[in-house]
């Protein structure tokens, strides 16, 4: 059986093309030949993919929570709920981060010496709350985009409000606002970059720092660029499938 | 035994007037507004201000008084906001009307390519744009003899002007494609040419339908624009930053930030409502 070369060859193959490339042209693509900052980049990478993963799961729970809430039938609640949106809609994500991390960060308790949440929580914690207001809008249009004779028509079944808030309106809702959360998606891993501000190790702030000590700016800016592009190519893609997937025939277009 | 034709569509119809709000950007603002917001945000400032009071020594200023005598300085940066959020409106209009004639285009070279160019700025992200252009433009031209700088700050307004940019042609685009073809094919009847039919008959029509999602994007680009503050340029989130360094108090912190995102609310808002108002008043049309 002919024995092939094994993947650690694949990978010194394009290395050593890389190094090839850095001293033919003056292209310096040291994320592919130099360890360490093969290893960098990839960490920025993964920490933006996580920091994305948590926010998203978070934000659609609290933006869940609050599109319930704005509905409530208490109007102390309902207004905080509507001015918790309008609040983190309307005033820059910057600032809001900022405000966390510089404002509100001091005064929590350290544990041990160390704060109890560091530059990549606040990250969470901001973004979260700043992608909630917008799931709770998008949730909001898609409850109210179930037709009421839908669920008049439940209700004559002998569905329960539970049942058919759970068995009708909400299969039919998160169909509806699927196109709405790939746009919310996307947005959310471009705003991951503002991380950068408060230092969290994400691809954009490992890319800096390869690009101030290789000084190969102008590469690394393709770099961070493409990747960028890449990862939300593959969400619109998978978002599309899924949507594709979950399409209920003739509901919708 | 044929089979019944039953068409689900009847079945499940589906609110129009909803669909059409999702299709739109994630910046299409919700109907809830009350103005207790902004006496929200307005309460959280007197508290943090009032707490601040209390904790603070005799001898130090107190915190309100902090705020005032900085409040010319921050209201100069947030003046620069403001002024570089006008200037890359405005070349983002200008480039993205452009952008969206060429998506339009006959020729299919000139629409692959723009496809191209606006997916590219629509999906990376303004502060990476904004890096792009801050380290890869040179910092002076040279025109022969004279040399025109470049600083720093019409930088950052060419990097946010290309989101903007894309994104606005997106919306051209969307508004020329709502139009019924049948005009094109009546001003053709008419003699008009291409050109003709697009500037006298077609856009005219669109401003309409384009105004409500341009605002929003300036609302975004309103708030986008302290994103320059990372790159070094001293608009008002860099004044905030220099003012608690210079007073080197704590108790300053959650006030501070707490006024600036109050003047961006104030600015911001108004115009998310207004958007809101303008595109009920065109929907029912």
């Amino acid at each position: 059986m002919p024995v092939r070369p094994g993947g650690s060859c694949g990978v010194d193959e394009v290395a050593a093309w890389f190094k090839w490339l850095h001293e033919t042209s003056g292209i310096k693509l040291t994320i592919f030949y130099d360890s360490y900052d093969r290893a960098r980049f990839l960490k920025g990478f993964a920490t933006t993919l996580e920091l994305s993963a948590y926010c998203l799961v978070l934000s659609m729970a609290l933006g869940a929570l609050t599109a319930w809430l704005v509905e409530s039938r208490i109007a102390i609640v309902r207004n905080c709920a509507n001015g918790f949106v309008q609040l983190f809609r309307n005033t820059p994500p910057l600032v809001q981060l900022y405000f966390f991390y510089f404002a509100l960060g001091p005064l929590l308790p350290k544990v041990g010496g160390m704060p109890m949440l560091g530059s990549m929580g606040w990250a969470v914690v901001s973004l979260t709350l700043l992608e909630a207001a917008f799931v709770a809008e998008i949730f909001r249009a898609g409850i109210q985009a179930v037709p009421k004779a839908t669920t008049e028509a439940a209700q004559s079944l002998g569905y329960s409000r539970s049942q058919i808030f759970r068995l009708i309106v909400l299969p039919l809702a998160l169909r509806v606002t699927m196109p709405a959360m790939t746009n919310n998606l996307v947005n959310l891993v471009k705003t991951t970059t503002l991380a950068y501000a408060i230092a969290v190790p994400e691809l954009l702030y490992m890319s800096a720092q390869i690009w101030s000590e290789q000084v190969n700016v102008p590469e690394m800016m393709v770099v961070v660029l493409i990747s960028y592009v890449a990862i939300v190519g593959v969400i619109t893609q998978l978002m599309h499938w899924l949507e594709a997937r979950l399409r209920v025939p003739g509901f919708g277009q | 035994m044929n089979k019944p034709d039953v068409r689900f569509d009847v079945m499940l119809p589906l609110r129009l007037g909803a669909q059409q709000r999702w299709t739109s950007d994630r910046s299409s603002g919700g109907s809830l507004f009350t103005l207790r917001t902004g006496a929200w945000l307005l309460a959280m400032l007197v508290t943090s201000v009032a707490v601040a009071q209390v904790q603070a020594r005799d001898s130090n200023a107190s915190v309100l008084d902090l705020i005032i005598k900085w409040t010319p300085l921050l209201a100069q940066g947030f003046g620069f906001n403001l002024l570089i959020s006008a200037l890359a409106m405005l070349l983002g209009t200008v480039a993205g009307l452009l952008l969206g004639f060429a998506r339009l285009s006959l020729l299919a070279p000139v629409r692959g390519s723009s496809w191209i160019v606006v997916q590219f700025f629509r999906n990376s992200p303004w502060l990476v744009l904004l890096f792009f252009v801050m380290f890869l433009m040179p910092f002076e031209f040279r025109i022969g003899a004279l040399t025109v700088p470049f600083p720093d700050w019409i930088k950052a307004t060419l990097g946010l002007a290309l989101p903007i940019m894309a994104n606005f042609a997106e919306i051209v685009r969307g508004a020329v494609q709502s139009i019924p073809t049948a005009q094109w094919d009546a001003a053709r009847s008419l003699a008009f040419s291409r050109r003709q039919t697009l500037w006298q008959i077609i856009l005219p029509q669109c401003v309409k339908r384009m105004l409500p999602p341009w605002m929003n994007w300036y609302a975004i680009l309103t708030m986008a624009t302290t994103l320059a503050s990372i790159v070094g340029v001293s608009e008002v989130m860099t004044v905030v930053g220099r003012v608690t360094a210079a007073e080197g108090r704590t108790d300053l912190l959650i006030p501070i930030y707490s006024y600036v995102l109050l003047w961006f609310f104030i600015y911001c808002y108004p115009i998310a409502l207004w958007t809101q108002r303008l595109e009920s008043r065109f929907a029912e049309r």
